[in-house]
């Protein structure tokens, strides 16, 4: 999936082969000066994707969202990434309709989300809750049940399920009597009962250890081999990194960056670079279209203007001494996730 | 999957945590040694007929005439040895002239009464009413139908909390229509205060059996069987209050705060209920006040102060009521439930837009 670029609010400069006119400046102001790509639309109603097109809300004065705009798509891990109060919580309890928007639509496989889609949905939501006082099995067959699967389906679902969350041991026991962990599985289990056709999980992987984690991954890896779109919030931004397809960027309401995690790496890995010299590394503040990120004497990282050649500024560094070490900096998404959401 | 299939799902799991519920067990226990007491006492205390001793055979005759257990003894030192011995309740002597009673520590009223002229007397209501039970009997209802409402409302109340604070209400909202989940809450505790009263109801009248007072089961038998029907309705109406209180708090440990007025709406009827159960105007207006009505009109039936019609028109005024409290219940339940953020008021649930907005989007 193409990154997809929303006005007017967008920072991702599609970079990626397409030098564009050179008109970098200093890193923040890169995207604000791009001109804005239209919403990847051509895959809805195609593919089963849940879209969510220009979603406003507010709470009293506090507007929440402004034009949240994007798209799941099928047999995709989705994350899900913006600080506390980014918004997040809010957009996904409009997919699921615990909460109207005040303008803007979700749609699901191109048309208008109706009850009955939304009781195929697997949700879990962002504060944990089963029944404390009931056990896992009869809670999970309860909840399988009010999405509309028979008993016998139901049963088979669940079995199954708390195989591979490794809770079948647990099963009869209630869940207050669960560590937070197991707990945690058997929230995941509450939204995977009814085998959903779409799965909106708001941080899934808290206070999971990192087997847990694999455990859980492996289960939503194998959901979205069977073409389930798969929405997740994160703050455990190493977890997103390694899991999800797509990334959907949100700060302030607003989204920020839509598409592939690749093409989101790439668009921010081609203009940094980290270099090692041998003496001092303060010359690269003169150096033309190098603009300083960090120097620390010999090491220094910065960015560099689109015009601009790298292997300019090696020579440049080698004229002046010895070179340990040149090349570019792969931006972690914590990075990425720091320069978009500022 | 429709809503009444929902409403069966959620109705079954309310009642199968209900049932295993420990206050539902000794509250059902309480009630039934209740109901065994008040009807098996008034026999054990009424005791029956005196037993008197006396000389004269005179008197005697008029005394077994009175229905009382006489013994006749050789003289009157005989017949006051018999009560100093505690053979019998009370001695007659004849000292020649008019007879005296003689008892240990309390004058036996039958006794006096079979040796005493009386005036004439014309009963205006003459169904007597053993004191006790005239007491017993509004209690009776009084105390079922405060607990009952009061412990089940409270039930209701706190599921709707607990799935507010756990948060399984998003994922029951996003499944199920909000309306389904009130419903399926108070139809499961309706089905459990019934199953209460109705083996209350059992016990009562074979208590009244075992203790072979069948002119008591006729007395209680149909104050019983309106009883129900009120308490049906009232139930219900409470019920749905009940649950919009729950659903304005998101912690249990604040539901005692909102549900105070729901207290006093229970308690006061039970109070007043109790205390004016003999002042006539009085329970006459609370047997068409709905809170107060399932108590009251049961009461006024039994004491024999409602005409026959008198409980239709009641009960007719509470359907109405149990209507117009249900819908404004049910409103701010929708208005309340998926607001987590601290203390929601009445006001605000019961003008709540989103709730609305939400039922829109869903249709």
């Amino acid at each position: 999936m193409a990154p997809t670029v929303n006005r007017p609010y967008d920072k991702i400069n599609r970079r990626v082969g397409d030098p564009g006119p050179s008109r970098r400046g200093p890193r923040r102001s890169i995207a604000r000066r791009t001109t804005a790509k239209p919403p990847v639309r051509s895959l809805i109603g195609m593919t089963k994707v849940l879209h969510l097109e220009a979603i406003n809300r507010s709470f009293g004065d506090r507007r929440v969202l402004r034009d949240v705009t994007f798209d799941v798509t099928a047999g995709r891990m989705t994350g899900f990434v913006g600080a506390n109060g980014a918004g997040k919580t809010t957009s996904m309890r409009i997919i699921l309709g615990v909460l109207a928007p005040d303008s803007g639509e979700v749609t699901w496989q191109g048309s208008r989300l109706t009850r009955e889609d939304r009781r195929s949905f697997g949700y879990m939501p962002e504060e944990r809750g089963l029944y404390p006082k009931m056990t896992v099995r009869d809670q999970l067959v309860y909840l399988g049940r009010l999405h509309g699967l028979s008993l016998d389906t139901v049963r088979r679902n669940v079995a199954e399920l708390l195989e591979w969350l490794s809770l079948g041991e647990r099963a009869d026991d209630p869940v207050e009597n669960l560590s937070l962990g197991n707990q945690q599985r058997a929230q995941i289990a509450a939204a995977l009962v009814h085998d959903p056709d779409v799965l909106v999980l708001d941080e899934p992987f808290s206070g999971l250890d990192p087997m847990a984690v694999d455990t859980v991954v492996n289960v939503l890896r194998e959901r979205t081999h069977r073409g389930v779109p798969v929405l997740f919030s994160s703050h455990q931004l190493d977890v997103v990194e390694r899991l999800c397809d797509d990334l959907v960027i949100i700060a302030d309401g607003s989204i920020r960056a839509a598409g592939s995690r690749d093409s989101l790496r790439d668009a921010y890995t081609q203009h940094r670079f980290s270099i090692v010299v041998g003496g001092d590394a303060g010359w690269l503040r003169d150096q033309p279209g190098v603009s300083l990120v960090d120097l620390d004497g010999a090491r220094a990282v910065f960015d560099l203007a689109d015009d601009a050649d790298d292997q300019a500024v090696l020579r440049a560094a080698l004229d002046r001494g010895p070179v340990r070490s040149f090349g570019p900096v792969t931006p972690s998404l914590a990075e990425i996730f720091r320069e978009v959401a500022r | 999957m429709n809503t009444s299939s929902a409403i069966r799902l959620i109705a079954a799991r309310e009642l199968k945590v209900k049932i295993k519920d420990k206050t539902f067990l000794i509250s059902t226990i309480f009630f039934l040694l209740f109901a065994i007491g008040s009807t098996v006492l008034p026999a054990v205390f009424g005791g029956g007929a005196s037993s008197v001793a006396v000389a004269d055979s005179a008197t005697a005759t008029t005394l077994r005439g009175a229905g009382l257990e006489v013994r006749q003894v050789a003289d009157n030192a005989a017949a006051e040895q018999a009560v100093r011995d505690g053979d019998v309740d009370a001695a007659v002597v004849t000292g020649g002239g008019d007879p005296s009673v003689l008892a240990m520590d309390e004058a036996p009223s039958d006794v006096v009464n079979a040796l005493s002229v009386a005036p004439e007397v014309r009963l205006l209501n003459p169904d007597a009413i053993d004191p006790i039970l005239a007491y017993l009997v509004p209690f009776g209802f009084a105390i079922v139908f405060f607990f009952t409402s009061l412990t089940f409302g409270l039930q209701i109340a706190q599921s709707v909390v607990e799935e507010k604070q756990t948060r399984i209400v998003e994922i029951l909202v996003a499944s199920v229509p909000t309306r389904a989940l009130l419903v399926g809450k108070v139809v499961a505790g309706g089905i459990l205060a019934l199953a209460q009263i109705a083996l209350i109801a059992v016990v009562t009248i074979a208590g009244t059996q075992l203790t072979d007072n069948g002119a008591l089961l006729s007395m209680i038998g149909p104050s019983i069987g309106w009883f129900i029907p009120f308490f049906v309705v009232g139930f219900v109406m409470l019920a749905a209050l009940w649950a919009a209180m729950g659903a304005l708090v998101n912690r249990v440990e604040d539901l005692n705060g909102v549900s105070m007025p729901m207290q006093l709406v229970v308690m006061v009827p039970f109070f007043l209920v109790i205390f004016l159960s003999d002042n006539k105007p009085v329970m006459t207006l609370l047997s068409y006040i709905p809170f107060s009505a399932p108590t009251a009109m049961p009461v006024r039936l039994f004491t024999g102060d409602a005409a026959g019609w008198e409980p239709f028109l009641s009960l007719g005024v509470m359907v109405l009521a149990a209507a117009a409290l249900i819908a404004v219940g049910a409103r701010v339940y929708e208005g309340s439930l998926l607001r987590t953020n601290g203390k929601t008021s009445f006001g605000a649930a019961f003008r709540d837009k989103e709730s609305r907005r939400l039922a829109d989007l869903n249709n």
